[in-house]
């Protein structure tokens, strides 16, 4: 695979898994601040 | 005419990275996995009517149970139905299928909201809702285990992972949604379920955008399937079909409600079960933040579980789920007497790591049973089996709990037999599990070992 392609490649990696993972992400810390409020 | 939506139009080109694939089935489960959060609805829609409280003619708590119910059983019901046609029209298509009737869902049900009519919201959430939780739950399985034959159980666990993961993500933003728009007499469920309509199609046609299939022929490089006289392992296809007719479809069918039961009738008392066995030691915020726990472990459950199948091999990895989950159900009445909240968490904490890692270890073991060819199908089919569960579990939970009480038994105490009884289940599930055995290779099989039969074949 040429340069070019491997960095076309790679963006797209990033792209689409910043789509998905983002909101999860925010999920995750929303969820964790509450979580917090367990063992206060 | 060719559409877009064609499988043909999705077949990956050269050079196509396999890595691409699992953020278009997480954009399909992180939406469909709102159904979680449902929840959230229950209180402000017993108040539409009454505005600050509920009025005499609002809807009860009973009657918006149903709406998650009929959810869960059409998601049985249309992954039994549409699997055989999503083998044939490919992920793009059936994805885009789940995002027109999970967004179309809300935006019916909003409109059952908008005019207080609870059966339209059964039809819009419920059945229609339903099919598309259905459909988008088992559209990206098999294209991943194509993607990843040689770790199919971790490739599955990305994607169901998005199931559990989609809750936490709904929780919130449904809750920040309805402060948004709620009005001191009405508590904004209607304009809600319309801006989560719309933001969960697009996502889930983003999902159908980016996902593609691989090239007939396709393996990863430096991958060599396993030949026939090993294990069976991917060696047969079995078409849905005759898969029913095997014990060994019936034998998962139980492992998978049997495990499924256990946890989901704990899962949906987590917050009062906590409470109660902690009587002034768990307050409700401190519940909450108990529940937001067990989602993280459900979520993370389904990966980490899944990605150890590979290793281990499925029926390990079940073996695990049983004889840990029964010792922990039996353990967990004595951390409420010793009074430890640390031991009690995590105990339920792997109980529900283990009840998530079941739904994401499901289809690699089919796959391993039944081959991949229509593996899409026979998982739709498995599934009745937590329509079924989804009943058992709060049924068993919920009456034995109240016949108890009913009988003189502390609140606190009252779970205790709750807990035996679920390892009991376990313990059905465990032999079920011990009971599945490879499938015969000269019935099912070629005997070059990797091509199946085709279907009009077998049985010669």
């Amino acid at each position: 695979m040429s340069g070019s392609a491997n960095g076309s490649v790679g963006g797209r990696l990033v792209v689409y898994w910043a789509i998905a993972g983002i909101p999860l992400l925010w999920g995750v810390w929303q969820t964790l601040s509450n979580v917090i409020k367990l063992f206060q | 005419m060719a559409s877009i939506l064609d499988r043909e139009r999705t077949v990956a080109g050269p050079g196509f990275s396999r890595w691409l694939v699992p953020p278009a089935a997480l954009c399909v489960h992180l939406s469909i996995g709102q159904a979680y959060a449902f929840s959230v609805f229950n209180l402000p829609m017993t108040r539409l009517i009454g505005g600050a409280k509920a009025g005499p003619d609002d809807w009860s708590l009973t009657e918006l149970g149903w709406i998650f119910s009929i959810a869960i059983v059409f998601l049985g019901v249309a992954s039994a139905l549409f699997g055989t046609w999503l083998d044939r029209v490919g992920p793009r298509r059936a994805m885009f299928t789940a995002a027109c009737c999970f967004g179309g869902g809300f935006l019916v049900a909003a409109f059952g909201v908008w005019v207080h009519q609870l059966w339209i919201v059964y039809l819009g959430y419920g059945v229609l809702g339903g099919c598309g939780l259905g459909i988008g739950y088992i559209s990206p399985v098999k294209t991943l285990m194509s993607w990843f034959p040689d770790r199919p159980g971790m490739a599955t666990g990305m994607a169901i992972m998005g199931f559990g993961g989609g809750a936490l993500i709904a929780s919130p933003l449904s809750v920040r949604l309805m402060q948004a728009f709620a009005t001191p007499t009405n508590p904004g469920v209607a304009p809600t379920f319309v801006t989560l309509g719309i933001i969960y199609f697009c996502f889930m046609v983003i999902g159908s955008a980016i996902v593609r299939v691989p090239a007939a022929g396709w393996l990863p490089a430096g991958y060599v399937p396993k030949l026939l006289p090993g294990r069976s392992t991917a060696m047969v296809d079995v078409n849905p079909d005759e898969a029913l007719r095997t014990p060994q479809f019936w034998l998962l069918w139980w492992v998978l409600c049997l495990n499924v039961t256990a946890g989901i009738g704990v899962l949906g008392q987590a917050s009062a079960m906590s409470q109660e066995m902690f009587h002034g030691r768990i307050s409700a915020v401190a519940a909450a933040g108990f529940v937001g726990l067990l989602s993280l472990f459900n979520m993370g459950g389904r990966f980490f579980w899944a990605s150890t199948s590979d290793l281990i091999g499925r029926r390990a990895t079940y073996t695990i789920f049983f004889v840990l989950g029964i010792m922990l159900y039996a353990v967990v009445p004595t951390t409420a007497h010793i009074g430890s909240t640390v031991l009690f968490v995590l105990c339920y904490g792997v109980i529900i790591s283990m009840y998530g890692g079941g739904f994401a270890t499901i289809p690699a073991y089919l796959r391993d049973v039944f081959g991949l060819q229509y593996v899409g199908a026979i998982h739709g089919r498995l599934l009745t089996a937590w329509s079924a569960a989804g009943i058992f579990g709060p049924v068993l939970v919920n009456y034995i709990r109240a016949y108890q009480i009913e009988h003189g038994v502390a609140r606190a105490d009252s779970y205790t037999i709750t807990m035996y009884l679920m390892a009991g289940l376990l313990l059905i599930g465990l032999f079920c599990n011990l009971a599945v055995r490879p499938l015969r290779a000269d019935r099912f099989a070629r005997a070059d070992g990797l091509s199946p039969l085709p279907a009009e074949e077998r049985g010669r």
